[in-house]
């Protein structure tokens, strides 16, 4: 929080307690200050006022200039002025019976059904009544009623007659996160929230209302009737699934986590979460979690005695002399990254680690090694950087299905402080028209070019870039060339949790922990001196995509790949075969997988849930990762398994727990030599082939709520995904002769397959432009078509052939 | 739209049998007169969002209630979301969510007219047409409201048929006045113009004049009581500043 | 004593096609406006103020005043809103004037927008009175094809459109600011002050609303002066206005007058209370404004001397009820009114008139029970002062007047239905068959 100067402060008295409080503050707030709880329903700090439920009021004597308010005034309203005086329910009387009197008017038409409400025990409401509320009811009218519960969409129910029509939900749903699904409806007595028929309140966001809500009236499918909140033991850690830095509290019953809640972190994300952070915790609850190793017999993958399936992969580690490759996906803490860090660096004596399941490319590991690799909060954008920008440009970045929360720290600027959203893209997705964007179109591959021609950058600007622009040549370098010219400052955000952490632990080719480039004689030698590595390979390291093909070339013979799924890599065909070539593949997983099921051993690893640790958020910020459930169902971390390991090989990790990591990662020195150099890649001549009718382009990213296996078991969460489409514009489906009226779906044909979907005709979209969703349900990823972003690609109507 | 209704006392079944020509209302809301319409309503404000309520009107004067595919218009035409528009229209009390009749009929029963004689006024019309308030007759031809105080006291008690004024109105001259219009007889409102319809009055809200404004009286008698009195008595304007009162400037403070 | 009566807003609604435009010219009318556009703006506004008209909507907030808060170098637009959701109980002034006389309406708009510098003037009309709008719409075409609004009216420089409005059903968008989320096409419900409209109203931009007949006096304010408004009226009350009589009177109706006639005068002028009964109590301002009785015969009619009995001059209108008629069946009525109307964002407002009603209904079938009129006034003081806007003050203030001046017989309904105790029928103003009296 910013220190207002002094000149910008009031002084207050609330119940005798004098607070000096910025002007615009209003009177809840300041009484807070003064340690003064006011009871509230519709008040919520991060919304803006309606002063809706009258709980809240309070005297005010004195209103800073000598005379006081004849009745009581609500305090979430009201903001303070110099020398006012608040009397609450603490020290007036008339304030306190003015709550209760609101109290027993918001509780005539409220039902008693707290012993089967998903809230009691932890309802405002509930406690109110307790503490301040009538022992009896003096209204023996008829009470409201409805039907109960009514959907409000998949994941979400309404039990009306608990509602007290504060409208939390409904503010939220419209000034936070853009999505007003929801709203009031009716009037009066009658007065209700609710979705429109056939339109349900699917948001990204759409689990903070069930949160907000201050009675039970919106529960979860996913939570309710599933625990009383006083038997359940809550840990405030850190979310896995994007590089947000939520913080989380994760609440957890007999070992099995619950729920999951937004917890409140003014730096990141304030008191929300999306969706998939709220509700995707459950996909490692099936039958597919694996607990025993598995090991490959003549019958295919059996499971094996631990002790069977470690001698069998030391023995097939030996062998290949550290002709290894070793992957591990996005989503690892910092001390797990460490761990398979010092274990391919030490152990194995191979550098062709890389953490990217993802299109990659040589220039990005440059960028990654250059620009972005060991630089600590000081040095980089934040949240807060994005309240105070005059603008800020979007480049190969999609915040609301990339992000979330960066996507609404965005709006919150938009809104409150009128920054400008600008976005490099081919079209204006349902995000950017959230945020009121301005459309730089562009299609994919002309990022670079894009980059190039921003004009009218200065300090005050931010421009965010996702991992997607690796598979956009020279947008990276034009990034850092534009930057460096114009004093724009810039933050590359990737999806997933784990990607900073791997990068900085230096999982990627090219690079050792800390940001030492292996190519420095100095880096090499600190890493070799604090970690007993007494033999380098002679070449920085293959990338992941080069360690497949190095495979099938015959240079490497086993590979390590951890949490990785076939679905995500940039060619899923050319890994496959070189997983079936390798003569040995050692896959550490937490449930059966593709990559698994081709495996020679299957080592269990535990959950996030039941380790420790550290993520790096995109601001660069360390935070906690808790142990939430203590009774690992494997058995054994991945730090554990690789200190194993290593010692099969006859080797050393150096560590057996995450402390032990984090012990060795604080020891390392900073690294103060030279940063490699960045990329130059030079933009990219205009492409012929994107003249008008020459064909058509793919451009894709993947949305929040996809296929993606972490949403498993989210049966509700994933019900509330965007509908699936292809998008054209107009004129393009017109050339093509796809606009006629109920044509239905069309068919998206790559060089390994093709997929139907239906067609949605968007006027912002470039032409020659064809948008996918990257992984759509029912085997339509677009990596299985043969597909990148910006493939010629081939669409036909669905009724030909 | 919402839900089941929220009255602890469950209201009656909704005998309408609905019109007939349910399909064909639907395809004159998609229709490109009714597309243009409800764009030159747009039009006419300053930011287009403002146009709502007059399309609303215009909707129910095309389809003869508000249904989910009118709110959806309304929204896509205005860029709101389905449940944005549906918070107005279930908001106010003249959009009808069932089908109302050709003739729409309010009796007021607000407690000065009701004590006048309103609420016998209501039971005959129930009476006569064999519905309760909010219902529409099985034919199609009337739905009846009990309206909240329509701004006619001086006339009570009062009903409207289709927004225009019935004023003074007893049980009997409630019962003819719904057997001339059952009968298509020419119906005259008391201060307005000759009757037409539900729909045809909604289309005027909306913003689309039919022609009649010099239809029917400068004001009803009531409305004179005052000014006759004082053209009788040779009381004007004129009259002030009376002779006891300095005039401009004379004043202290 | 002067003369009690006063035409002036009323003057031309008996005359034949008064709501024509030559009709209305014909008997002076746009001569005030032409008078205005001679001065300037400032001027224009200085004169409403001086003559202290004050809002004839019921609040009695002073008109001109309300103009000068409209800051003038802010570089939004600035809208006139004239409120015309005449729906409070009793109030039946504002409909008549549009129908009968439309141009005064629209003259007071074009003299008052150019006064506050707007340039685009609204009317909002409650939408369930056809024939007004009807006239209200067409008055204001007529006054683009004489020139009087559009671009360069008159050849002052000055543009103003007006857009004519219809409300949808719904009493609280006559309080201004759920009026203007009404306008804005959202649903009417009050928006937080401050912002006040004339700082950030309709679209977030300078706004003034005032009532129909307020602004309808402004062109006989410009046209006569100050001195002459002045001259009428109390020391407080200044000007005329329009009183409107219903109920049990003999002559119901309109009755424009300078403020400040006591209610015996006025009563006297309508013809008395219908023959043969006597007055049992009357609203002076509508049914928000507590009501009176007999004993308040002598009471001046204006802000202040209404203020001086505990009630409130509101709308001015006067709903006068006879002996026949049972209080408590009136005071039920007009809490469902209020019911009916909560907009339900508040929760004092919503679940209390919600709970009153229900209470009303047990005292009115004679089902109430001993303590039933205590906890009715305990409701109320559970409602009042803690709710977001003054709709449910008006359905408190009905009841705690009607109990005040009648709470015998609220009591009797511990015992005996309303409909018993005072028959419905002897009420009515013309005979009626009815079961058990209750009509």
């Amino acid at each position: 929080m910013t220190v207002a100067p002094a000149d910008n402060l009031v002084t207050v008295t609330i119940d005798g307690v004098e607070v000096a409080v910025p002007k615009g503050t209003l009177v809840i707030r300041a009484a807070e200050q003064a340690g003064v709880a006011i009871p509230r329903f519709c008040d919520h700090p991060l919304l803006e006022p309606v002063g809706a439920c009258r709980q809240c009021l309070v005297e005010i004597p004195d209103a800073g200039n000598g005379r006081g308010f004849p009745k009581p005034q609500p305090s979430c309203t009201m903001t303070v002025a110099d020398g006012m005086r608040v009397e609450t329910q603490q020290t007036s009387e008339p304030a306190a019976r003015a709550q209760r009197d609101v109290l027993e008017l918001m509780l005539i038409n409220h039902p008693l059904d707290c012993p089967i409400c998903d809230k009691g025990g932890e309802c405002p409401l509930q406690n109110q009544a307790l503490e301040h509320g009538r022992g009896q009811s003096r209204y023996d009218g008829v009470k409201r009623t409805y039907a109960k519960p009514i959907p409000l969409s998949p994941q979400l129910l309404l039990d009306r007659e608990r509602c007290v029509l504060c409208a939390r939900c409904t503010r939220f749903a419209e000034q936070i996160s853009g999505d007003p699904l929801i709203g009031l409806l009716e009037r009066g007595a009658k007065q209700q929230i609710g979705a429109f028929d056939g339109v349900p309140y699917n948001s990204y966001f759409s689990g903070n209302v069930v949160q907000i809500c201050p009675v039970g009236a919106i529960t979860s499918q996913a939570y309710r009737f599933a625990a009383r909140p006083f038997d359940l033991v809550s840990t405030v850690t850190t979310c896995e699934h994007c590089a947000a830095g939520c913080q989380l509290r994760v609440d957890h019953r007999h070992y099995e986590v619950k729920r999951r809640q937004a917890g409140d972190d003014p730096a990141a994300n304030q008191e929300w979460s999306c969706d998939v952070g709220r509700f995707a915790f459950a996909s490692a609850r099936g039958d597919d979690r694996l607990t025993r190793p598995l090991r490959r017999g003549p019958d295919g993958l059996e499971p094996a005695a631990w002790p069977d399936a470690i001698d069998a992969v030391a023995a097939a580690l030996s062998r290949a002399q550290g002709r290894v490759g070793l992957q591990t996906g996005g989503r690892l803490t910092l001390e797990t990254a460490l761990s398979y860090a010092r274990f391919a660096h030490a152990v194995l004596g191979t550098a062709d680690v890389d953490f990217r399941a993802r299109p990659q490319s040589p220039e990005e590991a440059q960028f990654l090694a250059a620009a972005v690799a060991g630089r600590g909060p000081g040095q980089a954008v934040s949240y807060a950087d994005l309240d105070r920008a005059r603008r800020v440009v979007l480049v190969g970045f999609e915040p609301e299905d990339e992000s979330p929360i960066v996507f609404l720290r965005l709006r919150r600027a938009v809104l409150r402080h009128g920054l400008k959203v600008q976005v490099v893209a081919p079209l204006l997705s349902p995000g950017s028209r959230k945020l009121s964007a301005q459309l730089i179109p562009a299609p994919p591959g002309a990022e670079a070019a894009a980059l190039a021609g921003l004009e009218g950058l200065d300090a005050d600007c931010v421009i965010l870039v996702g991992e997607r622009l690796a598979g956009s040549p020279g947008a990276l370098s034009a990034l850092l060339a534009v930057a460096r010219s114009s004093a724009a400052a810039w933050a590359w955000i990737p999806r997933r949790a784990g990607e900073l952490a791997a990068l900085e632990a230096g999982l990627l080719p090219g690079l050792l922990p800390g940001g030492r480039p292996w190519d420095d004689p100095g880096a090499r030698a600190q890493l070799a001196a604090a970690w007993g590595i007494e033999n380098w390979p002679p070449a920085p390291g293959r990338s992941a995509v080069e360690q497949f093909q190095a495979v099938l070339d015959g240079q490497l013979s086993v590979l390590v790949l951890g949490g990785l799924e076939l679905a995500d890599l940039p060619d899923p065909a050319l890994a496959r075969r070189a997983i079936e070539k390798a003569d040995f593949v050692l896959s550490l997983e937490q449930r059966r997988s593709e990559i698994a099921q081709l495996a020679d051993v299957v080592l269990p690893v535990g959950l996030l849930e039941e380790t420790s640790g550290t993520f790096i958020d995109w601001q660069r910020r360390f935070r906690p990762v808790a142990q939430v459930v203590d009774r690992p169902r494997s058995g054994l971390t991945e730090i554990r398994l690789l200190s194993v390991l290593a010692q099969a090989l006859g080797s050393d990790l150096g560590w057996r727990d995450a402390a032990g990591a984090a012990a060795a990662w604080d020891g390392l020195p900073a690294w103060t030599g030279p940063s490699p150099a960045p990329p130059a890649v030079p933009v990219p001549a205009a492409d012929r082939s994107a003249a008008a009718g020459a064909g058509l382009r793919l451009a894709s990213w993947r949305e929040l709520i996809d296929d993606s296996r972490r949403l498993d078991r989210a049966d509700e969460l994933a019900a509330s995904a965007r509908p699936v489409a292809v998008r054209l514009s107009p004129a393009t489906a017109a050339r093509l002769g796809l606009d006629r009226p109920g044509a239905g779906p069309v068919e998206l044909v790559g060089p390994a397959g093709s997929a139907r979907f239906d067609l949605v005709l968007d006027s912002s979209l470039v032409d020659d432009v064809v948008w996918a969703p990257a992984r759509a349900p029912g085997d339509r990823s677009l990596a299985g078509l043969g597909l990148a972003p910006g493939d010629p690609v081939r669409l036909s109507s669905g009724g030909d052939q | 739209m919402s839900g089941p209704q929220p009255d602890p006392v469950p209201s009656p079944a909704d005998r309408s049998a609905g019109p007939a020509d349910a399909r064909s209302d639907a395809d004159l809301l998609t229709s490109d007169q009714t597309l243009a319409d409800l764009r030159q309503l747009i039009e006419r404000y300053p930011e287009p969002r403002s146009a709502l309520l007059p399309m609303l009107h215009l909707v129910q004067s095309v389809e003869g209630r508000v249904s989910s595919q009118g709110v959806e218009l309304c929204a896509q035409l205005l860029g709101l979301t389905a449940a944005q528009v549906a918070g107005v229209a279930t908001f106010y009390t003249m959009y009808k969510r069932r089908p109302a009749g050709r003739h729409h009929i309010g009796v007021c029963t607000t407690a000065l007219c009701a004590v006048m004689g309103g609420d016998a006024v209501l039971a005959a019309v129930q009476r006569r047409l064999g519905v309760e308030p909010e219902q529409t007759t099985a034919d199609g031809l009337f739905s009846l409201e009990r309206v909240e105080c329509n701004a006619a006291c001086d006339f009570a008690p009062v009903m409207m048929v289709n927004w225009e004024f019935m004023d003074n109105m007893t049980p009997a001259k409630a019962e003819a006045l719904l057997d001339d219009l059952a009968a298509g007889r020419e119906v005259q409102s008391s201060r307005g113009a000759t009757i037409t319809s539900w729909r045809e009055a909604e289309r005027v809200l909306a913003g689309f004049p039919d022609g009649r404004a010099d239809q029917g009286p400068s004001a009803g008698p009531a409305s004179l009581s005052g000014v006759e009195l004082s053209l009788k008595s040779g009381w004007t304007a004129d009259a002030f500043p009376p002779p006891d009162q300095p005039t401009a400037g004379g004043e202290s403070r | 004593m002067t003369q009690p009566l006063v035409p002036v807003l009323t003057a031309n609604w008996g005359q034949e096609r008064s709501w024509k435009l030559d009709s209305y010219v014909a008997q002076g009318g746009y001569r005030a406006l032409r008078l205005a556009l001679g001065r300037s703006a400032a001027e224009v506004m200085a004169e409403v103020k001086d003559a202290q008209l004050r809002g004839r909507g019921g609040a009695g907030f002073p008109t001109g005043l309300k103009w000068s808060f409209v800051p003038q170098d802010n570089p939004n637009p600035k809208y006139l809103v004239v409120n015309g959701d005449e729906s409070e109980p009793g109030t039946c002034k504002d409909v008549p004037l549009l129908m009968a006389s439309p141009h005064t309406l629209v003259e007071g708009v074009i003299i008052s927008a150019y006064a506050i510098g707007a340039h685009t003037a609204f009317i909002y009309v409650r939408g369930e009175v056809l024939h007004p709008i009807r006239r209200v719409r067409q008055a204001v075409e007529e006054a683009y094809a004489a020139g009087y609004l559009g671009r360069d009216v008159l050849g002052s420089g000055f543009d103003l459109d007006i857009i004519v409005h219809a409300g949808a059903g719904a009493y609280i968008c006559g309080e201004e600011t759920a009026l203007l989320n009404s306008l804005e096409g959202r649903r009417g419900q009050p928006r937080l002050r401050p912002p006040f409209p004339a700082v950030a109203g309709l679209y977030a931009s300078p706004t003034v609303i005032n009532n129909v007949e307020s602004i309808a006096s402004v062109p006989a304010i410009i046209a006569r002066g100050k001195d002459w408004f002045t001259s009428m009226g109390t020391e407080k009350s200044k000007g005329f206005t329009i009183y409107s009589l219903s109920g049990h009177v003999a002559h119901p109706g309109q009755y424009e007058a300078p403020l400040g006639l006591t209610m015996a005068r006025l009563l006297e002028l309508a013809g008395g209370v219908r023959a043969g009964h006597q007055l049992k109590f009357f609203t002076p301002g509508g049914s928000s404004t507590p009501i009176l009785t007999a004993e308040h015969l002598d009471t001046r009619l204006d802000y202040e001397g209404l203020a001086e009995v505990g009630t409130m001059l509101g709308t001015k209108a006067m709903q006068i009820f006879d002996e026949t008629t049972s209080v408590v069946r009136t005071t039920l009525r007009w809490v469902e009114f209020y019911k009916h109307e909560s907009c339900g964002k508040c929760t004092p407002c919503r679940e209390g008139t919600w709970w009153l009603v229900q209470l009303l209904h047990k005292l009115e079938a004679g089902q109430g029970q001993d303590g039933d009129v205590d906890k009715l006034l305990s409701v109320c003081d559970d409602i009042t002062g803690k709710t977001f806007c003054t709709l449910a003050e008006g359905a408190v203030a009905c009841v705690t007047s009607a109990v005040r001046h009648f709470r015998s017989e609220f009591e009797v309904g511990y015992t005996t239905p309303a409909w018993e105790h005072l028959p419905y029928d002897a009420s009515a103003l013309f005979p009626v068959e009815s079961e058990g009296g209750r009509a």
